[in-house]
């Protein structure tokens, strides 16, 4: 009988190093409070280790994200914004999600208009139980940030 | 044990939120990572904290009380809760707050521990400075929140079943068991439902109508049912605990009370019409009984066909007809009955109208309604009924003269097929496909039964041994492909189906002197009609939405209308009961308590910013905001208006709202602006772009 003898994966790091400076990139997420929340919560519960780049923004559904947030956040720098909220289909709300993600479409159109870098506003619905999935995201947004580096916003000394 | 470190700042001004930010350790599961008292004096040192303290489980009774008393004894507005996540303890720490008599809304809750610790557990020093940010952005958002009214709202204990089947006599009885008033409304003129239809019903055989009738028997006689059969419901106002629901009973011309159901009305009646209950199959007369065992056991008079009703004399002007008025002994015959009006409150709605059959001339290769022996499985469920046109003996229509040697039975017409729009499984056809070719081989045991299938679904309490006792014991012959025709052999009369015998790759044709398509199931369209006047979304098979398919399949988006049985979805009796009961428990539970609480986080309409665009009242889910006609300065103007009972508080109207009328509370747009502002540069620069107003810091 031939003998199976298993394959040796390399075993990569989990992540990239956390970057020498706190917070950059920073990921600002913007959560359902059914899902999308509740799938970073169970990333936690799981002790799944991700980088600290996100700080995430709770809201009750994806339907009541007003596109004025994410402009906001782009406009005082964030390096990206992420769309979060329940899969199409499963919305706690039931159709929430569908609002959402037409407004979307249109933001990111009105953000490439403005000259933001496209990848830098992204849409990834996270279920409640993908907590992996969750902070797979980060970990490849911070992948990109090696790409595309910091928002060309932070150069900029705003007035509120 | 329990570390208390006490932090305090300068006193602030009295008109201000004064926030008390409490940081739990959590045992180690915060406190191994981060230093919590360390965070606490860093909280002390954000806008309007007025103190910060830590303790080792804040949710534990000593934890909760060390809250209660600083909020008193710092006369604390606002408090700010760094621990677990709000999806735990937000219920726990809002009854915390209310016990010291502070706005349950008045809290918020800064995750550092599933957001923090507990994702960088080894990276401590970043975690306590992630830490800093996450009570940041809550303290900034505690400095604006405002208390909201939970409203408490008086339930009407009254119950309205529509639809009297199988699954509207269940959901009434148990209602009305429990000591509720239940309204049983029912469109047709009797209560039974398509159960009263059906000769025997799988896989038990049991006798259907004597099963049901009995069920009929108990809720028409049931002292806490009133039944309003004939009846359709033409609206429906209001919300949970509270429905106001406009009826017409349609006349019957016969008065209830003095009809005996003789009959010799319809043997004098002249005017034959095909019979609705056994699907066209025999005829009726204008004046009719539905059925024998009709409850209430009262005639009625077709409008559309009675000769009294629908014809005058040319000459005299007078009626043609009248014959049954003069023949009844109980002269209980009345032309000038008109149709009723009638307005009733309930507390909860059941819907239970069951399903329509799909019509097999939406697939004409079948050769239904082209060829008179091909019938559907409900018309030949007629036949194998002992009150059907035939009395019971399995004979070919249209003529009744032939018996049938040789039936097939084809699967799945109108069932799982994209080209009428139907994907779905219709889950009974399979079994009692497999009921009506047994009845058959009992009654002609010479009879040949084929079946041709896709699949056979056996999934319920002894279905696939019934499905095998039809295959073995009573040899029926199943053959698996699908029917691409069936065509007329017209020089024996007979039927010939063709298809393609899948599993051994061959063209087969079988002769048949009748053939019966499986027909799936179709929601009513009267259904339909009552989805729109509730509001009540639709799955995409068409049938009534549940408000989730795993968890909750009897509840639907607008809070006390249960949905159940075949309206929900296509489903068997035992289902449709158990799914009956369900609603009926849902009901019962939420109108035992007298009351009910809406949330304090609903939506808020500015009518000064109001346009009436009425994009709002198109984006709810829940049919909870709609718009109001009002006059404003002399002119005609349209509002909308948030029904704070069906708000489900998601927030979606407030963000469609193209004028930014709408506040969605507790998510108002400056608390979540500014959270984002404070994440770049910090709670207090965040605070003072807010342009409005502050919020009243009235606590309680």
């Amino acid at each position: 009988m031939k003998e199976h003898k298993p394959e040796v994966l390399e075993l990569k790091s989990a992540y990239p190093a956390t970057p020498k400076k706190l917070f950059e990139p920073l990921i600002v997420c913007f959560a359902c409070n059914y899902c999308t929340y509740a799938g970073a919560d169970y990333a936690g519960t799981a002790r799944i280790q991700y980088p600290p780049n996100v700080i995430v923004i709770r809201h009750m559904c994806s339907g009541r994200y007003d596109p004025l947030e994410f402009l906001e956040a782009l406009r005082l720098g964030a390096d990206f914004v992420w769309h979060a909220g329940c899969h199409p289909g499963d919305c706690h709300f039931l159709t929430g999600n569908y609002k959402a993600s037409r407004r979307f479409a249109l933001l990111k159109k009105l953000c490439e208009q403005l000259g933001f870098n496209p990848e830098r506003l992204i849409l990834e619905w996270v279920s409640a139980a993908e907590g992996d999935r969750f902070a797979s995201i980060v970990r490849k947004l911070l992948q990109k940030y090696e790409e595309i580096g910091p928002s060309p916003m932070k150069n900029f000394k705003e007035e509120l | 044990m329990g570390m208390e470190a006490i932090v305090e700042t300068k006193p602030v001004e009295e008109d201000k939120p004064r926030i008390g930010v409490f940081v739990c350790h959590c045992g180690v599961n915060i406190a191994a990572v981060i230093d919590p008292k360390k965070l606490a004096e860093y909280a002390a040192t954000l806008p309007n904290v007025v103190v910060a303290k830590d303790y080792t489980y804040m949710c534990s009774k000593p934890g909760q009380q060390l809250i209660i008393d600083s909020i008193k004894q710092y006369n604390l507005n606002r408090v700010v809760i760094a621990a677990c996540s709000p999806r735990l303890h937000e219920p726990t720490f809002r009854k915390c707050l209310a016990s010291a008599g502070l706005n349950p809304y008045l809290l918020e809750m800064a995750n550092i521990r599933e957001h923090c610790t507990w994702v960088h557990t080894h990276e401590p020093d970043v975690a306590f400075e992630k830490a800093k940010k996450i009570v940041e952005l809550a303290v900034t958002r505690a400095n604006l929140l405002e208390p909201l009214e939970e409203q408490e709202v008086s339930v009407i204990q009254r119950i309205m079943v529509i639809g009297g089947g199988i699954a509207g006599l269940f959901a009434a009885l148990a209602a009305a068991n429990a000591g509720f008033e239940v309204y049983l409304v029912e469109l047709s003129p009797t209560i039974g439902g398509r159960m009263a239809q059906l000769d025997k019903t799988f896989p038990t055989l049991d006798c259907s109508k004597c099963v049901l009738t009995p069920i009929m028997n108990e809720a028409a006689a049931h002292p806490n049912i009133k039944l309003f059969t004939y009846t359709e419901v033409v609206d429906v106002q209001g919300s949970i605990g509270n429905f106001k629901v406009k009826l017409r009973k349609k006349p019957r011309y016969v008065d209830p009370s003095k009809c005996t159901a003789c009959g010799i009305c319809a043997e004098k009646c002249p005017v034959k019409v095909p019979n609705e209950f056994d699907m066209g199959l025999s005829m009726r007369k204008a004046i009719y009984l539905p059925f024998p065992q009709a409850v209430p056991t009262v005639y009625l008079i077709d409008p559309e066909h009675c000769l009294y009703l629908t014809k005058r004399d040319p000459k005299t002007g007078k009626p043609i007809c009248g014959v049954c008025q003069r023949f009844c002994p109980a002269g209980a015959i009345n032309f000038d009955e008109k149709p009723e009006e009638i307005e009733v409150d309930v507390g909860a709605i059941i819907i239970a109208t069951g399903f329509d059959v799909f019509d097999p001339r939406e697939k004409p290769e079948y050769g239904y309604g082209k060829y008179p022996n091909v019938i559907t499985s409900l018309e030949f469920e007629r036949i194998l009924c002992a009150t059907g046109p035939t009395g019971g003996k399995i004979l070919c229509p249209p003529d009744w003269k032939k018996e049938p040697k040789r039936i097939v039975f084809i699967h799945c017409i109108g069932s799982r097929d994209e080209t009428v729009n139907a994907p779905f499984c219709s889950r009974v056809c399979c079994m009692y496909t497999a009921k009506q070719a047994i009845l058959y081989k009992e009654r002609v045991p010479d009879g040949e039964a084929y079946v041709f299938y896709i699949d056979v679904r056996a999934a319920g309490k002894g279905f696939e041994e019934f499905y095998r006792r039809a295959v073995e014991e009573y040899g029926i012959t199943y053959i698996r492909g699908k029917v691409s025709e069936i065509i007329k052999d017209p020089v024996r009369d007979t039927l010939v189906v063709r298809a393609e015998d899948t599993l051994t790759g061959k063209i087969v044709e079988v002769e048949a002197d009748l053939v019966v398509l499986a027909v799936g199931m179709r929601p009513r369209k009267s259904t339909l009609e009552l989805a729109k006047i509730l509001k009540l979304p639709l799955s995409a098979d068409g049938f009534l939405q549940e408000l989730h398919m795993k968890l909750y399949p009897v509840q639907t988006a607008v809070d006390g209308v249960y949905i159940c049985g075949c309206a929900q979805s296509p489903k068997d009796i035992p289902d449709s009961i158990a799914q009956a009961v369900a609603a009926a428990g849902y009901a019962m539970s939420l109108l035992s308590q007298g009351k009910v609480r809406t949330i304090g986080n609903v939506a808020e309409v500015n009518e000064d910013l109001c346009s009436g665009c009425g994009i709002c009242e198109a984006t709810c889910a829940f049919g909870a905001i709609s718009l109001e006609t009002k006059v404003v300065e002399g002119r005609e103007v349209r509002r909308a208006k948030v029904d704070v009972l069906r708000c489900k508080g998601c927030g979606a109207c407030a963000a469609a709202c193209p004028a930014g009328a709408i506040k969605a509370k507790h998510f108002t747009d400056d608390q979540l602006l500014s959270m984002i502002r404070a994440l770049f540069v910090g709670p207090s620069e965040a605070l003072k772009a807010i342009k409005v107003a502050a919020p009243p810091i009235k606590a309680s």
